[in-house]
């Protein structure tokens, strides 16, 4: 940390005071630390036999069992999600009018509902006429489930595909036209191939809300990972107490491990992007910055028609770099 | 539509209930954000090391699991007899708050060194090169990221609802235990919740018109 933005480089009165902060800041978060600890200790979360239970295998297979519910509902809901964003970021720039509007409708109204909206009205949905649609037992949650993520995130996917293709440089699609492609050849071979390299790193970062948002299960009593959890937590008695705190721990860390190994992928993924030399920018591996409401995801993408129409080339000029500082004053003559 | 006016009192609870849990933890999450992205940015290890630990940990945890750590865990800490509410407030914010850290954060970032360095070799003091300097400009690329978080907290703030907290989609839990039309009431909380976001959108939207910097 030689040079930030915020601070100078320090000299010998600033390391001495930064040393002091440093340290009051250690002591006041490892006390913190310790007291949470010691309070858990004396409430004897922390006794052997509170943890032995995860020796036992009824716990063992519960939580497994938890984990691969978990990451079946993800695959299938991951998977579909990105098949419908591709649709949907396909149809947002179709050249018929009502297609566009409905994926515009679609994707505006999904992604303005809690997702967790979605999924209990799925729910309530299949449970009422669970005759008629065939779908009964666990399925149900399984589908409304996955029918929302897939649904909530597919509205986020397509918009990310839809920046992407809008970093596609115009020129590309232009040539494209006037060696005679087809739109759906456009599509197919130009633009969706260089929208989803430019921007995996970003979908991968949703797809980590993707895995964090399937323990909306729990609220629909579905079993994946933090519904089993729950139960075993209640159904266990260790020295007159629910075992909470230890359940709560293995599972928190069992999510944060899953997720962090996906953020990292996409992290990766984007360090690679940066070094290769295709000439395609990578996005960053962040949450997509989609704005709500009705509006363009991104801000300056226009209505992404006009790039899948041959048009005319209008050559414009950069704008002229502004000066932070007003505008540029005329040497003074000196004398 | 009789789903709506026959129950229009517990709607409007429910409406009224999302905008205040949703205001509440977004300024308590924006208060959160702000230190937080301040001691990620400090020249003070233990306090940076403390910031990222508390971001990679809210970020990758499912909000569901944090609020069943404050109902059932944080309790056997210190029990401090929070109600419902406040434990939803809590959680929510705590959850906001990493992500307005990292928003904050990456606004500083993009602030160029260079204007620092002039502004600290002009004889700028700290707080006149933070004020006059680096936050009109950092508070700008700010605003869509933010304008994002806000959106995704009045969402989340629905998860508060499976938790006894009056919101929208207690309102929804409430009728179609009774047995209405889940479509009807799937319609209402869906508009209730496309006004809100539509506000907070249209909000940030003048914000940053009105706060135009020059690059």
């Amino acid at each position: 940390m030689s040079a930030s933005v915020l601070y100078d480089a320090p000299g010998p009165k600033a390391r001495l005071r930064n040393r002091i902060y440093s340290v009051v800041g250690i002591a006041a978060i490892v006390g913190f630390a310790v007291f949470v600890v010691m309070r858990l200790a004396d409430r004897g979360h922390f006794d052997s036999a509170m943890w032995n239970i995860f020796n036992n295998a009824g716990v063992r297979a519960s939580i497994r069992d938890g984990i691969l519910t978990t990451l079946k509902v993800f695959a299938v809901a991951g998977v579909l999600s990105l098949v419908l964003g591709a649709l949907l970021a396909v149809a947002r720039a179709s050249d018929h009018r009502p297609v566009r509007w409905l994926a515009t409708g679609f994707i505006e109204l999904f992604r303005a509902i809690p997702l967790l909206i979605t999924i209990f009205a799925l729910w309530v949905l299949f449970l009422t006429y669970k005759d008629d649609l065939g779908v009964v037992g666990e399925n149900n949650g399984f589908w409304a489930l996955v029918i929302g993520l897939t649904v909530y995130n597919a509205t986020v996917q397509a918009e990310v595909l839809r920046a992407g293709f809008n970093a596609v440089p115009k020129g590309q699609v232009e040539a494209a036209y006037a060696i005679g492609l087809r739109k759906s050849q456009v599509m197919t071979s130009l633009l969706l191939p260089q929208a989803i390299r430019s921007m995996l790193p970003t979908v991968i970062s949703q797809l980590v809300v993707t895995l964090k948002d399937t323990s909306l299960g729990y609220i629909i009593t579905y079993s994946e990972l933090l519904y089993a959890a729950r139960q075993l937590a209640n159904n266990t008695l260790v020295n007159e107490q629910s075992p909470y705190v230890p359940v709560i721990m293995v599972t928190g860390t069992i999510y944060v491990l899953m997720c962090l190994a996906l953020s990292s992928l996409a992290s990766w993924i984007e360090r690679r992007g940066r070094r290769a030399k295709t000439g395609i920018k990578v996005a960053a591996a962040a949450e997509p910055v989609a704005e709500g409401g009705l509006g363009d995801a991104v801000p300056g993408a226009g209505p992404a028609a006009p790039l899948l129409e041959p048009t005319t080339v209008e050559t414009q000029a950069s704008p002229e770099p502004r000066d932070t500082d007003g505008p540029d004053e005329p040497p003074s003559k000196t004398n | 539509m009789n789903v709506l006016l026959d129950h229009w009192p517990e709607f409007r609870e429910g409406f009224i209930g999302t905008i205040w849990l949703t205001l509440a933890s977004g300024l308590l999450a924006m208060l959160l954000g702000v230190v937080l992205a301040g001691f990620r940015v400090s020249p003070v290890p233990p306090l940076r090391f403390f910031g990222t630990a508390w971001v990679t940990l809210f970020r990758n945890t499912p909000l569901t699991l944090l609020f069943l750590v404050i109902w059932f865990a944080v309790p056997q800490v210190f029990d401090l007899g929070l109600s419902p509410w406040a434990k939803a407030l809590v959680v929510l914010s705590v959850y906001t708050s990493s992500f307005v850290c990292e928003a904050v954060r990456s606004g500083i970032n993009t602030v160029p060194l260079g204007q620092a360095e002039a502004a600290r070799s002009i004889g700028m003091t700290f707080f006149q090169t933070l004020g006059t300097i680096i936050l009109p400009q950092a508070v700008r690329t700010v605003l869509p990221p933010l304008s994002s978080i806000f959106i995704a907290l009045t969402k989340n703030s629905a998860i508060a609802g499976a938790f006894s907290v009056t919101e929208l989609f207690g309102w929804q839990k409430l009728l179609s235990d009774k047995g209405f039309p889940i479509a009807w009431i799937f319609l209402w909380v869906a508009l209730g919740y496309l006004v809100i976001v539509f506000v907070i959108s249209i909000f940030f939207r003048v914000l940053e018109r009105s706060l135009e910097v020059a690059r």
